[in-house]
């Protein structure tokens, strides 16, 4: 049983790819792959001339903190507040006392969160959660965002305020992959899209639509 | 570095009030482990102490011959006092037996009365020996029984009490042996509660730990705080555990004086106060956080 086929694509600088297809369709092994959570039986992952499958468990920490993740059940740290929250991806990289000063309200401006800083996860709704989870991915300036179902859990307008903050993202620079079953967002996009079904890509398109 | 460090202390910290009702009960676990040690502590010293009271209650007694004059015995008194094994010897001369019997006996007329019918003194000088330890007094009781002592000695008791003596230190041997084992599998009894009650506090932690992983803390950022939590919660339960075993040593110490002589609670911990301390919070402070950085090993693998 393998979860993934043959799969190989190259990713543009300031790219936004989404990666759709059913359930089951190897979607978030390939997330999963580029952040080295699980290992490829074969074939190799590139990341600015660094083999991935092939990192020790300590740097498989400094990959991640080169990437931002957001995920369909948000994972953010409940007993740390908003704030904390935020600042844990800062802290973790080593940043100064002040750069967590300065940016992680400027960044919880930016997702419309700068209210609830104190808030705790358990106190904000399902979309408050998602935005904190897309600060804490921001605020270290990552070079690619890794979004795996980001709305699969939220309601139609919280849904398209996510969708709006993602091409915000990209509109800085930042790489985004998007893994998605959502038929609409993928086709509002108009951005590249890669479309899996059972492990294997059967269509790889710039400005595409969801096939299945 | 230093705001590394500083930042694992404060979210330690933070972690542990803001999770408190979990701190509280790894804490009571804790409390209860270090306070069986303390109580440990105690029970070792208290059989100590007992034993020593039962020990220091064994001597040999030698009488002599009514002829031999003081001299002589003082000789072997000096004589004996030149071996290594022995602590102590007390001469009883034949005046101060026969003024001690009379006063034990003072309320007795009748044996008053029988002793003022001799004309000569019933009584024998004698020597009581203590030696440091029980295992000597068979070679003491061989040097008084020799040949050369045959002329002056009329009756060395250890014999006759020998195996009431040797009884009595297998006795204080075995109470001895007794505290040091209770002692040690109740100990290893509280360390295992007290590491698995950490292993659960950390297993409902092990989303959270996975997060920080995937977010790409590095291994001793994780693990940090959860081992200042350990810390905390070891340095309170120590705190509570000596505060408790304070006041039972108030309450019960001179009713633990009455009941065994010379045993004084709240002075033993006035005299080993740094070591109790040192078991008390270097126990619980090592307990907390090495059971932490224990059970936090597995879920950093992700």
């Amino acid at each position: 049983m393998v979860a993934l086929y043959n799969v190989t694509f190259l990713l543009q600088p300031r790219e936004f790819i989404s990666i759709v297809g059913r359930s089951g369709a190897g979607k978030s092994t390939i997330l999963k792959l580029l952040i080295a959570e699980e290992q490829p039986t074969s074939g190799t992952i590139i990341f600015e001339n660094q083999d991935i499958a092939a990192l020790k468990h300590h740097q498989v920490s400094h990959l991640r903190r080169r990437i931002g993740l957001v995920f369909q059940d948000f994972k953010l740290l409940y007993s740390k507040n908003v704030y904390e929250n935020v600042a844990f991806a800062l802290e973790v990289v080593g940043a100064p006392p002040q750069q967590i000063h300065d940016d992680v309200p400027q960044v919880l401006e930016l997702v419309g969160l700068e209210d609830k800083a104190r808030n705790f996860p358990h106190e904000l709704s399902g979309g408050e959660k998602q935005r904190v989870a897309f600060a804490r991915a921001l605020v270290h300036r990552p070079d690619v965002l890794l979004a795996d179902e980001p709305t699969g859990n939220l309601d139609y307008v919280n849904t398209w305020d996510i969708v709006k903050l993602l091409l915000k993202i990209n509109e800085f620079g930042t790489n985004v992959v998007l893994a998605t079953h959502d038929k609409d967002i993928v086709n509002h996009l108009k951005r590249r899209v890669i479309t899996l079904e059972k492990g294997k890509i059967v269509a790889d398109e710039q400005k595409g639509k969801y096939l299945i | 570095m230093l705001t590394s460090f500083s930042r694992i202390i404060v979210s330690g910290w933070l972690h542990f009030w803001r999770n408190i009702w979990l701190s509280s009960a790894t804490i009571s676990v804790l409390f209860l482990a270090l306070f069986v040690a303390a109580i440990l502590l105690f029970l070792g010293f208290t059989t100590t102490h007992i034993a020593r009271i039962l020990e220091d209650k064994v001597d040999i007694s030698v009488y002599f011959i009514p002829e031999i004059s003081e001299e002589n015995i003082l000789d072997v008194k000096s004589q004996l006092l030149g071996f290594q094994e022995v602590k102590n010897v007390e001469y009883v001369s034949r005046e101060q037996a026969l003024e001690t019997f009379r006063e034990r006996h003072k309320d007795n007329p009748l044996i008053i009365a029988s002793l003022e019918e001799l004309e000569e003194n019933p009584l024998r000088a004698s020597l009581s020996i203590k030696a440091y330890q029980a295992s000597s007094y068979a070679a003491i009781a061989e040097f008084l029984g020799s040949e050369s002592m045959g002329s002056l000695v009329e009756k060395v008791d250890y014999r006759e009490n020998k195996d009431l003596i040797e009884r009595l230190f297998t006795i204080t041997g075995n109470i001895k042996k007794a505290g040091l084992v209770s002692s040690a599998m109740l100990s290893l009894i509280a360390v295992l509660v007290a590491f698995n009650t950490v292993r659960l506090a950390i297993y409902n932690e092990k989303d959270s730990i996975a997060i920080m992983r995937l977010v790409g803390a590095g291994d001793w950022f994780i693990r940090g705080p959860f081992i200042v939590q350990g810390m905390l919660v070891g340095f309170f339960a120590a705190l509570l555990s000596t505060l408790a075993m304070v006041i039972l040593a108030i309450i019960f110490s001179e009713r633990l004086n009455a009941f065994i002589p010379g045993l004084n609670m709240l002075g033993y911990f006035k005299t080993n106060i740094l070591l109790f301390l040192a078991v008390e919070f270097g126990g619980g402070v090592i307990l907390g956080s090495l059971s932490s950085f224990i059970a936090i090993r597995n879920y950093l693998k992700v």
